[in-house]
């Protein structure tokens, strides 16, 4: 009995654990309801699936279910978010405490019950059970508010290296809190506007609305919501990057300002989604640029202290070729990742969404829509995806990955994500140069390399959660050395 | 704009490598007769059905008679012969054009103005088009007669439908055939299999040369029969239309304010099953012709 006392201390109480835990559901939910995908039901995976767990699917329910399955995704990853962001920064114990075990309480509550009402019948306790969970990591989130407030004199910023004002104001820490009320801001968005139309509205996809002449309020406000949150996990993922990487110097001092200004006038023109939509798109537009700069200085800063610590390591020199630079700076794939990642988002998501937006009356709107659609759910899939690899690099090197087995997974993690999301882009664009009846070829490769790429990923994900699990039926695991460095680290008590 | 054409020509290097196919137009289709005449109307009566995903009680006060299948290549072929004679239509080089009266214009968002004039009917110069034009005379390709129409913009059909005296279903009339009275998600009922309705990696014979995307199937092809050993069940909506999901898209009559885009209804040998589903729609500019959307008509009884 002590023996799973300790190991559930470790797994819902230090960060690690946390984070372990919540990286397998997200895991689980995602291999188990991916076989749901209609490309798996062409190959008929899907009835399996559904027989097997006796999954109750009616078809016009479809929407909703993956309305479920998206928000039950989602507070996960906000989840991990959050409990790195409690690690990383300091804050009181008490209140990293309390947020830790409300976050947890809330996205498992979430996760389980908004899943057995969505695909195993319609019991509304579970629902009413899936909405708590998600009001309990609302909550969590106001606390960490709270406990990021940044003008708190214990949290000035006294080393001049890091961005801060003259004041001795944080503006890390700001930035973080910063996208955390947005965040709060962002998600009672949807809820207020999902909760005005109440039970029993007609449920809908963003992407299926798209080409609506005539968007209602909801429409509009589910718009917004979807997207300023994706963009605030992935803002909140920038900064916890930096911190890995003890991001400062001038590109900090720089950076930091103008991802607290970003953060702000994005999330201004994602809530103008709804009163202004004829104009967010001026507010959202310019509003990335200030985020997108300060990403790409700290992609700058970590290739640079990459490629400087290694060669420092290595030659104790600083005069060092171009292709030992080079070597240099991918000599560790989970931090040159988690940086390439960002720059590689640009060609799968960011380029190609500004291509689109330039020529969508003359190209894309011409089209059937089933052809925009496409596009559509590509590019935020890619998006969703190339965050969720940057965090398991992050939780990689977290766990303790070393020597062959960081490079081969963290290569490996690299190359399936880029294969993967580099095809399912070429995929969503085939239509500029080939028609439907031409496009066989083209589609087979492509899904078949997505596939393979996707499945790379999946099965560097399952090998380090299979190491963790062998672990915890270790009697001396690692997870008890981690267990115990949290414990000194005030995280368990 | 260096940078976009940059792009495009990247992209376009990578997609065209990964394309070189001659398309199943090319690819000569098995030939079956399902027996289902496509020159058949079915009536539909006056009453209420239930409408859209979440069944909306929706009245149509009228009678009203629809194609038993979408229009075919052997009838749309006989209309731009007819249509030719009769100097309604022009050829030239691989576009047949006609006149369209246009539309009322509201200045909507991504509005375009269609104004009165000649527009694209029809492809028939398209590797997609199974009707060609030759010796001053539209012909089917061999095999495919009995396959619905392609390749035919919304300005085509309305053509179509306007020169016999019909017209494009509206979206309700459209639905409503499809559907039967009882709000079912598929014509034939719950639940889709391979063995009701042509629709991408549904293993129909035809995509044994082409791949999943496949091709289109005869008009009537899932009516209960057995083809080189394929066995289909019977996929008739309740009022015995066939067709009404998978194959093609269906352009349909409405025009609404503030867009120029025109509506389909039933989803196409090209999409997963869950399009299928007889609420969802697709929209396309009205001159788009593809080889997953066709038509068929409605008339007064």
């Amino acid at each position: 009995m002590q023996a799973i006392i300790e190991r559930f201390r470790y797994l819902f109480c230090s960060t690690k654990g946390l984070v372990l835990v919540a990286i397998a559901l997200v895991s689980g939910v995602t291999f188990l309801f991916g076989t749901l995908s209609a490309n798996m039901a062409a190959f008929g995976i899907k009835d399996i699936t559904v027989d097997l767990f006796n999954m109750n699917l009616v078809e016009a329910e479809r929407e909703g279910r993956i309305i479920i399955l998206y928000h039950s995704i989602a507070v996960a990853v906000v989840a991990i978010e959050t409990y790195i962001i409690t690690h990383i920064l300091p804050m009181k114990r008490g209140l990293r405490a309390s947020i830790n075990a409300t976050i947890t309480a809330g996205y498992i509550f979430a996760l389980v019950f908004g899943l057995v009402f969505a695909y195993f019948g319609h019991n509304y306790i579970f629902h009413g059970l899936f909405i708590f969970g998600l009001s309990l990591v609302f909550f969590a989130g106001l606390m960490l508010a709270v406990a990021l407030w940044p003008w708190q004199k214990q949290y000035r910023q006294n080393d001049s290296q890091y961005s801060r004002t003259r004041g001795g104001l944080d503006l890390e820490r700001t930035a973080f809190f910063v996208a955390a009320l947005a965040t709060l801001g962002s998600a009672l968005y949807g809820a207020i506007a999902g909760s005005f139309y109440g039970n029993g509205f007609e449920t809908f996809l963003a992407e299926d609305v798209v080409r609506e002449v005539h968007r209602s309020t909801l429409q509009l406000a589910v718009i917004g919501h979807l997207h300023i949150m994706l963009t605030l996990i992935a803002i909140m993922l920038a900064l916890i990057v930096g911190r890995w990487f003890d991001f400062k110097g001038i590109l900090h001092k720089m950076a930091m300002p103008l991802m607290i200004l970003g953060t702000v006038i994005v999330t201004l023109g994602a809530w103008a989604v709804v009163p202004w939509e004829h104009i967010a798109h001026s507010i959202i537009s310019p509003g990335s640029m200030p985020a997108a700069i300060a990403a790409l200085l700290l992609v700058i800063f970590g290739f640079r202290k990459l490629i400087r610590e290694h060669i420092m390591v290595e030659q104790e020199t600083g005069n060092a070729g171009f292709w030992q630079k080079l070597k240099a700076l991918v000599h560790d794939p989970l931090k040159f990742g988690a940086l390439w990642q960002m720059v590689f988002m640009n060609f799968v998501v960011t380029i190609p969404g500004i291509f689109i937006a330039i020529r969508l009356d003359e190209i894309f709107r011409t089209w059937p829509f089933r052809e925009e659609r496409i596009i559509i759910t590509g590019h935020w899939h890619a998006l969703a995806g190339i965050i969720a690899t940057i965090i398991l690099l992050y939780y990689a090197d977290m766990a303790g990955l070393k020597g062959k087995a960081r490079r081969w997974f963290g290569w490996l993690v690299i190359l399936g994500s880029n294969i993967a999301f580099g095809a399912v882009t070429v995929y969503s664009l085939k239509r500029l140069v080939v028609s439907e009846t031409a496009q066989q070829p083209l589609v087979d490769w492509t899904m078949l390399l997505a596939d393979v790429g996707m499945m790379t990923v999946m099965l560097m994900l399952g090998i380090i959660l299979v190491w963790r699990l062998v672990d915890l039926f270790a009697r001396r695991g690692r997870w008890a050395e981690e267990v115990e460095q949290a414990g000194r680290d005030g995280e368990c008590g | 704009m260096k940078r976009l054409k940059t792009f495009s020509m990247v992209l376009a290097t990578v997609l065209t490598l990964g394309s070189c196919s001659t398309g199943q137009a090319t690819v000569p289709a098995p030939v079956y007769d399902t027996g289902i005449n496509p020159e058949n109307w079915i009536k539909i009566p006056a009453g209420s059905f239930r409408m859209g995903q979440f069944e909306h009680e929706t009245l149509i006060p009228y009678d009203y008679e629809i194609s038993v299948t979408p229009v075919t290549n052997r009838q749309y072929a006989g209309f731009l012969n007819e249509a030719l004679d009769a100097g309604v239509i022009s050829v030239s080089g691989n576009v047949v054009s006609g006149y369209y009266p246009g539309d009322e214009f509201h200045g909507g968002r991504h509005e375009v103005e269609i104004v009165p004039g000649d527009y694209i009917y029809f492809m028939p110069g398209e590797a997609d088009s199974r009707i060609i034009y030759q010796n001053q005379q539209f012909q089917v390709k061999s095999g495919y007669q009995d396959h619905p129409v392609t390749m035919v913009s919304w300005f085509g059909a309305w053509a179509y439908a306007d020169y016999y005296g019909y017209r494009l279903p509206a979206e309700t009339e459209w639905e409503k055939a499809a559907r039967g009275l009882d709000g079912r998600p598929y014509p034939w009922g719950n639940g889709i299999a391979g063995a009701n309705a042509n629709y991408y990696a549904s293993g129909d014979p035809f995509e044994e040369s082409t791949g999943a995307i496949g091709n289109t199937t005869p008009v009537g092809f899932y009516n209960g029969g057995v083809y080189d050993g394929f066995v289909t069940l019977d996929s008739a909506s309740p009022f015995g239309v066939y067709d009404m999901a998978g194959n093609v898209w269906e352009w349909t009559a409405d025009i609404y304010e503030g867009t120029h885009l025109r509506y389909l209804r039933g989803g196409s040998r090209n999409n997963y099953a869950y399009d299928l589903r007889l609420w969802n729609r697709n929209s396309a500019h009205p001159e788009y012709c593809g080889p997953s959307e066709g038509f068929r008509v409605v008339r007064n009884p």
